[in-house]
């Protein structure tokens, strides 16, 4: 008796080269996952995925596996051979050993190879029978059941698996080409750059830094966020991008109730050109409308006017609410509220505008040396390659 | 010298003393000051408390280092107290506990708590029915330790925990500080609310310890200040402190699994010779491996005095304890073996043997050899008569 795990993906919505695409990638992708277990195998057979825990026993290899996008539901699974006693033993560890035991349950068997002589019904009935023998307190419902016991038989193997545990859903990371996160350190940027992962961008991300009107560790924060995200969309290359000299231009020659707009401008234009650089197709934002001065629709459009590429903003609809129930969900919450300086609060005028125009901010701009402050900043950005191995600091432990 | 006090104490492993030498040396910013000096020792707090937080299982948000294993039971219990007075105002706790929890419930006896004392059974194990029959629609915590400090008997917390989570609004404090390090503690998956932990009883340092808190478990503060340790414990961390806890949690998970099967079998060898020589000696809780810890033997010499004998083998270079040795200065037999049910007389003549991850094969030889010369010695100047 072998223990498995079995993945299953959204293969429906998927047609003609697009399916082996996803499902290569996929496999890729769960392969990259599972690294920090040596000896784990993945198999894709019978148009599914079976993982091979190995050693490293069900439990740390489900979770992992449930931060793989892509990936619809999970079941803890067994393998044994072809043998009515083997089946029959297999199918009542699997119930017995569930999460939180149930009491009722239903047998689906289903013989792919005709050869095995018992027929399907036959199936059903005698591990049914032998469930309902060794579960304590357990019946059968065969409308409504809390389980539905799996049984394949396929050849000199059978393949057995009850409990199904959602996934995260969604298109295998990198399946959709790549886009470039503006990541600020806040609640909502990481959310925004889950979201693109879960539809499958690969994800870079590039942070301003305002040494010394923002600390060093603002910047670490933002490492440990994007290292938070590396976990649903392995490693992630982020860019710091030293913006103090651009603030401090703005600050000197703008009027101050423009200068969140330009300084987004600006953001827009040395992003665009980042994104550019690594052959990203968008720009990710935190942005949910209406949230800030700086997210109405008229701010919107003051900023997007400085660039050209789109800007894709995966939080327009959420409330805040819903935008902390994920960072909490994914674990960037509590490193998100951590109170250090960022670059947008430090210059915040007393009065900003909330309803920026276009032309002005152009106007305003023009005092500023545009291209060469966009140039100087790309150029002097530093480039972080953030994997989801910690690479402590301090060898100590 | 044979060292066999490890449960009042143990030597510092060299790697903990190497870690916090360098760490006084290099690291010493101050973890709230905003500049990378400070942010320097901020991070290496962060990573010391992600190192202990595997070996429990724990995230390590849920982890506040304290001045020790006495300051993080005062606060659990003190905290819960203050924090949740309005659900009602009973604790229940053991017979057995130590000092440390004791007291704190005397001390709040004194504010107007009632307190339930649980009794043990011969072993020093309590039960889970009485625990059950012991609860109130007033308890706000149930305070129970894992593994005894002066005779080694592991109480039932798991199951004690399960019982609880058909409570929620009763709080479950633990204290660890005999068995983490030696034995599995997983607070997460035995419903247990708070947990106490102390850094030399694991070749750390004296003068740190550590405690866990369940998420959304509100504790008012012993101290107030600067709001360090996300409120709970206010003070300047103690950062070589906490580099030499987690250098020494992070070590003692790695030993323990080679020095549990040797601590046991060690342990009952030194038992067999023991009672082989002596019938008329007690050995004290629950020394069965599924019942007891690896590292803590008790024994009773009816008719003498636990004083003389540990100065007696002090004399042959062994090093053991008299009860435990935060109480051993009293004149009083030990609350906790009277609890178990043993005669005055007896549990005054007990001694507590108790190994650590540096004790061999070779000190408990040795351990035996002097027991076997000095008791009959003993016996003989006040008139026991053994066989």
């Amino acid at each position: 008796m072998k223990d498995l795990i079995l993945v299953r993906y959204g293969e429906l919505a998927l047609k003609g080269n697009n399916r082996a695409d996803f499902e290569n990638r996929l496999v890729q992708n769960i392969h990259e996952k599972l690294k920090p277990f040596p000896g784990v195998k993945v198999r894709k057979t019978f148009g599914r995925i079976f993982v091979d825990p190995g050693d490293h026993g069900s439990k740390p290899v489900l979770q992992a596996l449930s931060e793989v996008f892509g990936v619809v539901g999970i079941s803890p699974a067994k393998r044994v051979a072809s043998d009515m006693d083997a089946i029959r033993e297999a199918a009542v560890h699997l119930v017995r050993h569930r999460q939180s035991p149930p009491s009722t349950f239903k047998v689906v068997a289903k013989r792919a190879d005709k050869t095995f002589p018992h027929t399907s019904q036959e199936i059903n009935r005698t591990v049914g029978t032998a469930v309902l023998k060794g579960v304590q307190g357990i019946r059968v419902d065969v409308h409504q059941p809390e389980l539905e016991l799996h049984i394949e038989v396929r050849g000199k193997e059978t393949y057995l698996y009850g409990e199904n545990i959602p996934g995260p859903g969604g298109l295998p990371v990198g399946s959709s080409g790549r886009v470039m996160l503006m990541l600020s350190g806040g609640i909502d940027s990481p959310v925004a750059g889950y979201l693109s992962m879960k539809r499958g961008a690969d994800l870079e991300a590039v942070h301003f830094h305002s040494y010394p009107f923002t600390s060093n560790r603002a910047k670490q924060k933002v490492i440990d966020l994007a290292r938070m995200m590396t976990r649903y969309g392995g490693t992630i290359r982020l860019h710091v991008v030293p913006f103090t000299e651009v603030q401090t231009q703005i600050r000197e020659r703008c009027t101050p109730s423009y200068l969140i707009t330009i300084m987004r401008r600006m953001m827009m234009r040395i992003s665009e050109e980042t994104a550019r650089r690594q052959k990203a197709l968008a720009l990710v934002t935190g942005e949910s409308l209406g949230q800030v001065a700086s997210q109405t629709l008229e701010s919107m459009n003051a900023i997007n006017d400085a660039a050209q590429i789109p800007i894709l903003r995966p939080l327009i609809g959420m409330d805040k609410q819903e935008i902390m129930t994920i960072s909490k969900q994914i674990g960037t919450y509590e490193t998100s509220v951590l109170p250090y300086e960022d670059c947008c609060t430090v210059f915040q005028p007393k009065s900003p505008v909330t309803r920026p125009r276009v032309d002005k901010s152009r106007e305003l701009e023009s005092k500023l040396e545009v291209d060469r402050l966009v140039r100087e900043a790309v150029e002097q950005t530093e480039q972080i390659c953030i994997t989801p191995e910690q690479t402590e600091e301090f060898s100590y432990f | 010298m044979v060292y066999l006090d490890n449960s009042a104490t143990t030597r510092p492993d060299p790697e903990v003393v190497r870690v916090m030498t360098d760490v006084m040396k290099n690291i010493y910013g101050n973890p709230s000051s905003l500049h990378d000096l400070g942010g320097k020792a901020e991070r290496l707090i962060k990573q010391a408390r992600e190192a202990v937080a595997k070996t429990l299982g724990v995230s390590p948000r849920s982890l506040v280092f304290t001045s020790g294993g006495t300051e993080a039971n005062n606060e659990a219990i003190k905290g819960v107290a203050d924090q949740y007075a309005g659900r009602g105002k009973h604790l229940v706790t053991t017979e057995v506990e130590h000092a440390s929890v004791h007291q704190v419930m005397r001390q709040l006896e004194d504010r107007g708590w009632e307190v339930t004392y649980l009794p043990v059974d011969r072993e020093g194990r309590v039960q889970v029915e009485d625990v059950k029959q012991a609860l109130t629609e007033e308890t706000v915590l149930v305070s129970v330790m894992h593994v005894n400090n002066e005779t080694g008997t592991i109480q039932p917390v798991e199951e004690i925990g399960r019982l609880l989570k058909k409570y929620p609004k009763i709080l479950f404090h633990v204290d660890a500080v005999q068995s983490y390090g030696k034995l599995e503690v997983r607070p997460a998956d035995w419903g247990i609310d708070l947990l106490t932990l102390s850094g030399h009883k694991i070749h750390g340092p004296k003068g740190i310890g550590c405690m866990h808190i369940r998420e959304g478990v509100k504790l008012t503060p012993l101290l107030a200040g600067g709001g360090q340790e996300e409120g709970y414990r206010s003070g300047t961390q103690n950062v070589p402190g906490i580099a030499g806890f987690a250098k020494a949690a992070v070590s003692a998970q790695c030993k323990r699994k080679a020095a549990t099967p040797a601590h046991y079998r060690w342990k009952t060898s030194l038992i067999d010779r023991l009672t082989r020589e002596w019938e008329e000696i007690r050995i004290n809780g629950d020394v069965s491996e599924d019942g007891g810890a690896p590292h803590i033997l008790s024994v009773s010499f009816p008719g003498l005095k636990s004083e003389v004998i540990v100065h007696a083998l002090e004399q042959e270079g062994i090093y053991v304890s008299s009860k435990s040795a935060c109480s051993s200065k009293g004149e009083k037999p030990s609350r906790v073996l009277m609890a178990m049910g043993l005669d005055e007389g007896t549990a005054v003549g007990t001694i507590r043997i108790s190994m650590g991850l540096e004790t061999s094969e070779e000190d408990i030889r040795m351990c035996e050899a002097a027991l076997l010369k000095v008791i009959p010695q003993l016996q003989q100047v006040m008139k026991v008569h053994g066989r």
